[in-house]
Order: structure tokens, then C-alpha cells, then sequence
């Protein structure tokens, strides 16, 4: 089958364009938005750092997949299977080699990219739906392939492992929660800044042709395979890193906290978020951590059906999700300012 | 040689269940080229409701007839209220909503009847077929109403006018509506037929795995690994791919060592992903080229 074959058997656009300044905050914003995140863990208690830790770290792997269908226009359901990669990459470091926990984090970086590239090369022929099939069955798969019996001398079977948390360096005076929290914000400032210029850069370029027409893209020149796979690997990289955080925050790893709930939550904390808008991310990781605990204080074991519903709203009334909220509010304050 | 026999015929059995999933997986995709990510979570409450009518005092059969009118009924109404306002917009929003009507199902299911694994009778009883010890009435029964099934979809597309308008719409939408068909409705009652079926398969398969809330995870992807491996145009192909991964998955779980219940979804997961590569079209269906 020709390249030229698939992408038009698709029917449908996969992803809406999204223009390329339209995908980040102003400086003004960025720069407010991290003086909060810096100052607000010194006044709160510590589980409210821990959950703030938890945003960040569904935030980064929420964007990670913001960077593979809202920049590349490949479709996931299979995310928790490279956060699964991750937490245990991480949690077998460091409790069965003492590997210090801030290395475990490149190196389970380094694996699930390149767990990532592998399972996008045959998802290169695979496009939106059968793409959106083939991640679903990776991420049904995963808890069964981490339970195998051969791995359970290193991954524990179903018990999973149990991860020590850090204490802070250097004998800084701050708990374990408030250092993992700053940790964890350095890591994901890094990432997104990455991000942010990943997809200013050439390969950027490449990745947003490729998702808003993939034939013009390789006939301008773009190696449609490479950017695609690429853009696998990448998202999952992250993903990982995410994955290693979230062992290192929860103290615990078992193959059945990686379902494909997991997955479900970060497609739905994205389209909350607004595909394609980077920072939504984090508001579409807030949606996902506070909502069900917010449906579950409203009626226990409605949780679900509360998030269904949400997503419908969602999709029906803002499509575009919280950059839609966020343009609609620019624009409010423009005209308070004329008047 | 006795012991491959039997997994062969056990294999057929199981994919009777795969078969009437990929069935119903096709029978949505054929109208409206979207694979429905909750179609195993409609199956199941739909058997939920058979329970239910059973448990008020209803025999099997009357509760089996009433559930295939509630499902048909209640895809329409699905497509209607929830689906029809999506059918222009991109692929990423409409699995959304899928998956949005997955969790609701779900978790209502569970709201109303708990997650207590509960007994599901069957109407074949379960003792040996035809006094021999490879395959139970039951499975018997199953691997009947799907054959069944499957005729009876055959001649309903092949010779009524209803069904050849159904396949005029899902083919060339545009030349439908000039002569007349009502495409938007024909789409409807794809999604209604598709959950009926699901509910078939649903109540065939729960005296096997037990009512719960979350029996259907595994067959939706092993329905899937059906639809995928026979052609997600083709019914037929559907039902020939079930069988197959029916086949498939009890060999491998008897031959290859090391593959037990344990990785009977990564089996799938392997399935579909080769399929997908080898040969997307799968086994029957149609190749479908477009002009640029």
C-alpha cells in the first residue's frame, strides 16, 4: 500500500490544526504561573504538595501525548504502557542495582524512547483508528506482560515493588514531600521548555505538517516515517520520566495501577486540556486527579459516569477544551481594557 | 491427537463469543467508520437488564427477547442523542466520546448492580453434546446462534430492500441520498442492529465468565482482534475471525509453553498488531483506495 493510500482511506481529519503560536502561554503568563508553582508549596500542607507533585507529573505525561496527537496528529490509547515502562524502570533500579533515583530517571528517558520509536514503526502503517486499536490493546496487555513469571524475580509479579522515597540533599531543612515536590517542578520545567522549543524547531515544523497533511508534508521533503516514529519515541521518553517520577511520588509499583484507566485518564486529561495547547496539559492533569475524588464525595462508584458526562460537556460545548476557555478569557480582558 | 481436537473444538466454542463481538464491532464500523470502544460495555449492560427481567420473574426467553428490543431501541437512541452531532468532526473527538460512554456505562452498571460476580443461567444446560465429552450443550448452543446470526444478516442485506439501502449508505453515501434513502437514518439502525448483537453475544457469554461490571474487557479485544484478522468490512469475515482467534488462542495456550491464561491478552495485542501490518485489509476486506 502506497503512503498516498492511507491517508486518505482515513475519511476524517484525525486532529484539528492547531496554529503554532496558539500552542504555548506568553512569557508574562509562563512567568507568573511558575512564581505561584515555586511559592504555594511553602504555605500549604504536605499532602497537598504531594498532590501537587502528582499534577506536575500526569501533567508532563499528559503533555507528552499533547506532543504526539496535538503536534504529530498520531493517536494513543496505550500512554500507561510507556508510564508502566517507566515506574518500573525505576523502582527495579533502584531497589534491586541502588541506583540513585535522579539517574534511574534519564535512563528509563532513554528506554521508553526507545520502547516508544520500536512500537511506532509498525504503527507506522497504522493510522487514526487502527492506530487509537493497536495503542488500546498495548495498554490492555501491559499489567498481564508485567505479571509474567519470568520477570518476577525483578518486577515482583502482582504484589509489585515497593520504592523508597529520596530525603533531601545536602541537609537541606525541607520534608521529603516538599523536595520531591521541587524536584519534580525542576524536571518538568525543563521538559516543557524542551517541548516549547521541539516544536518551534525544524522537527516541529516536520511533525505539524505531517499532522495537518501528511502527502504535502512528504512531497516538501519531510521523511514522514523517521518524524513519525520519532514523535512516538519522544512522547514516550516523557512519558517514562513522568512514569519515574510517579513510582518515586507513590512509593509503589504494581502492574495493576498501570490498567488502561490510566490510559483513558491521560487521553481524557488531554482533550479536557485542549489537543495541541502545551500548557492545557497541567489543567487537563488537575481535571483528572480532582474530579474523581470531587465525583467520588458525591456518590461512591459514580465516579466514571461523572467523568463521562464531563467529557461529553467537553466535546460538545468547548471542543477545544481549556485553550478555548483561556482564548475566551483574553479576549474578555482586551475589552475591559478598550473600554 | 485427541487433546488438539479438543482444543480445536474449544477453540470454536470461545470464538463464537469473539465471533458475535467482531460481528457487532463491524456492523458499527461498516456504518460509520469508527470503531466503538464501549461496544463491550453495551453488551454487558445489556445483559444486566436480561438478569434483571429474569430476576422479576421472567423465563429466559421472554427476557431474551425484550433485551434485544431494549438494545435495539437503546442504539438508536445512542446514535441519535449522542453520536449524530459528531459525524463531522475529527477522528480524536469521536473516540472521546466513546470512551466518555464507556466510563458511563460502566460505572453505572456497577451503581446499579454492583460488582458482586453474579450466576448467569443458560438455556442449552451444560451437560456433554450428543454424549460426547469435547464440547458442552452450551457451547454447542453458542457456536449455533452465531451461525444463525450470521445467515440471518446474510439474507437480510442480500435480499431486502432495507438491508440493500443500508449497504447503499454505508457505501456511497452520496448516491443513496439521490435516490432516496435516508442515509442519516440507515446509520441509526446500524448502530441499532450492532448493539443487539452485542447483547446476543453478552448473554452468551456470561455463563461462562460470570456477570460483572467488567466482564467484557477481554472479549471487546479479542472482538477486535476478530473484526481486525476477517476485515473490518466484511461481516463474514468478522465471523470466520472469530472462530480463528478462537482457535489460535487455545492452541497457543496449549502448545506454546509459558503462554497460560496470563497472556491471553498480550496473544491478542500480537494478533492485531501483525494483522495490522501484514495485511491491514485482513483476510476479506475490502481494500478501500480513494482519489486524492
Amino acid at each position: 500500500m502506497s503512503a498516498a493510500e492511507e491517508v486518505v482511506a482515513e475519511g476524517h481529519q484525525a486532529v484539528e490544526a492547531v496554529p503554532k503560536r496558539a500552542m504555548t502561554l506568553g512569557t508574562g503568563t509562563s512567568l507568573v504561573v511558575l512564581a505561584a508553582l515555586l511559592v504555594v508549596p511553602m504555605f500549604v500542607k504536605n499532602f497537598i504538595i504531594f498532590q501537587m507533585t502528582m499534577l506536575l507529573i500526569y501533567g508532563l505525561a499528559v503533555l507528552a501525548l499533547n506532543i504526539l496527537t496535538g503536534g504529530s496528529g498520531q493517536f494513543s490509547l496505550g500512554q500507561s504502557a510507556f508510564y508502566a515502562v517507566g515506574a518500573y524502570t525505576s523502582a527495579v533500579l533502584m531497589e534491586h542495582a541502588n541506583v540513585n533515583y535522579a539517574l534511574t530517571i534519564p535512563i528509563s528517558a532513554a528506554i521508553c524512547f526507545g520502547f516508544g520509536y520500536l512500537f511506532g514503526k509498525p504503527a507506522l502503517r497504522l493510522s487514526g483508528v487502527y492506530l487509537a486499536l493497536a495503542t488500546f490493546a498495548l495498554a490492555t496487555a501491559m499489567p498481564q506482560l508485567l505479571k509474567l513469571n519470568f520477570l518476577e524475580h525483578w518486577t515482583g509479579g502482582v504484589q509489585g515493588l515497593v520504592v523508597t522515597k529520596p530525603d533531601a540533599p545536602f541537609g537541606l531543612p525541607m520534608s521529603q514531600d516538599m523536595w520531591l515536590y521541587y524536584f519534580t517542578l525542576a524536571v518538568t520545567i525543563a521538559i516543557y521548555i524542551f517541548s516549547v522549543n521541539l516544536l518551534r524547531s525544524r522537527s516541529g515544523r516536520a511533525f505539524m505538517a505531517i499532522r495537518d497533511n501528511e502527502i504535502a508534508a512528504s512531497s516538501m521533503g519531510v521523511n514522514v516515517a523517521l518524524y513519525k516514529t520519532l514523535a512516538f519515541g519522544v512522547s514516550a521518553g516523557i512519558t517514562g520520566v513522568a512514569g519515574s517520577l510517579g513510582a518515586i511520588a507513590v512509593q509503589f509499583v504494581a502492574p495493576d495501577s498501570y490498567t488502561i484507566t490510566l490510559a483513558i485518564s491521560l487521553f481524557l486529561g488531554m482533550v479536557v486540556g485542549g489537543v495541541g495547547w502545551l500548557p492545557g496539559s497541567f489543567v487537563g492533569a488537575a481535571f483528572i486527579i480532582f474530579v474523581p475524588n470531587m465525583a467520588e464525595s458525591i456518590s461512591k462508584g459514580l465516579s466514571g459516569a461523572v467523568f463521562g458526562v464531563l467529557l461529553f460537556l467537553v466535546i460538545y460545548l468547548v471542543p477545544h477544551g481549556a485553550r478555548q476557555v483561556a482564548v475566551l478569557g483574553q479576549q474578555l480582558v482586551g475589552k475591559l481594557r478598550k473600554n | 491427537m485427541e487433546l488438539f481436537t479438543n482444543q480445536v473444538l474449544a477453540g470454536i466454542a470461545t470464538g463464537a463469543i469473539y465471533a458475535c463481538m467482531a460481528l457487532a464491532v463491524v456492523m458499527i464500523y461498516q456504518a460509520i467508520d469508527h470503531l466503538n470502544f464501549a461496544q463491550g460495555e453495551m453488551a454487558m449492560f445489556s445483559t444486566f437488564i436480561s438478569w434483571q427481567l429474569m430476576q422479576w420473574g421472567l423465563s429466559y426467553w421472554a427476557a431474551f427477547l425484550m433485551t434485544l428490543a431494549f438494545s435495539f431501541v437503546a442504539g438508536i437512541a445512542i446514535e441519535r442523542i449522542l453520536f449524530k452531532p459528531l459525524a463531522k468532526a475529527p477522528v480524536l473527538t469521536n473516540v472521546a466520546g466513546f470512551i466518555a460512554l464507556f466510563a458511563i456505562i460502566n460505572s453505572s452498571a456497577g451503581l446499579i448492580w454492583d460488582f458482586t460476580i453474579k450466576q448467569y443461567p443458560t438455556p442449552f444446560g451444560s451437560s456433554p453434546f450428543l454424549g460426547s465429552q469435547l464440547i458442552s450443550t452450551h457451547q454447542a448452543g453458542m457456536i449455533g446462534v452465531t451461525v444463525l446470526l450470521l445467515l440471518g444478516l446474510y439474507f437480510f442485506f442480500q435480499y431486502t430492500r432495507i438491508g440493500l439501502a443500508m449497504r447503499a449508505a454505508a457505501s456511497v453515501p452520496e448516491s443513496a441520498r439521490l435516490v432516496g434513502i435516508n442515509t442519516s437514518w440507515m446509520i441509526a439502525l446500524g448502530w441499532g442492529m450492532a448493539t443487539a448483537i452485542g447483547s446476543i453475544a453478552g448473554m452468551l457469554i456470561a455463563p461462562v465468565v460470570f456477570l460483572e461490571p467488567n466482564m467484557m474487557g477481554g472479549v471487546l479485544i479479542y472482538g477486535f482482534a476478530a473484526a481486525v484478522l476477517g476485515g473490518l468490512s466484511s461481516p463474514f469475515g468478522a465471523v470466520v475471525g472469530g472462530f480463528l482467534v478462537g482457535v489460535f488462542e487455545n492452541l497457543a495456550g496449549t502448545y506454546i509453553p509459558g503462554v497460560g491464561n496470563e497472556l491471553k491478552l498480550p496473544i491478542a495485542l500480537a494478533l492485531i498488531i501483525s494483522v495490522l501490518v501484514v495485511k491491514p485489509a485482513g483476510l476479506f476486506g475490502r481494500h478501500i483506495v480513494k482519489r486524492v
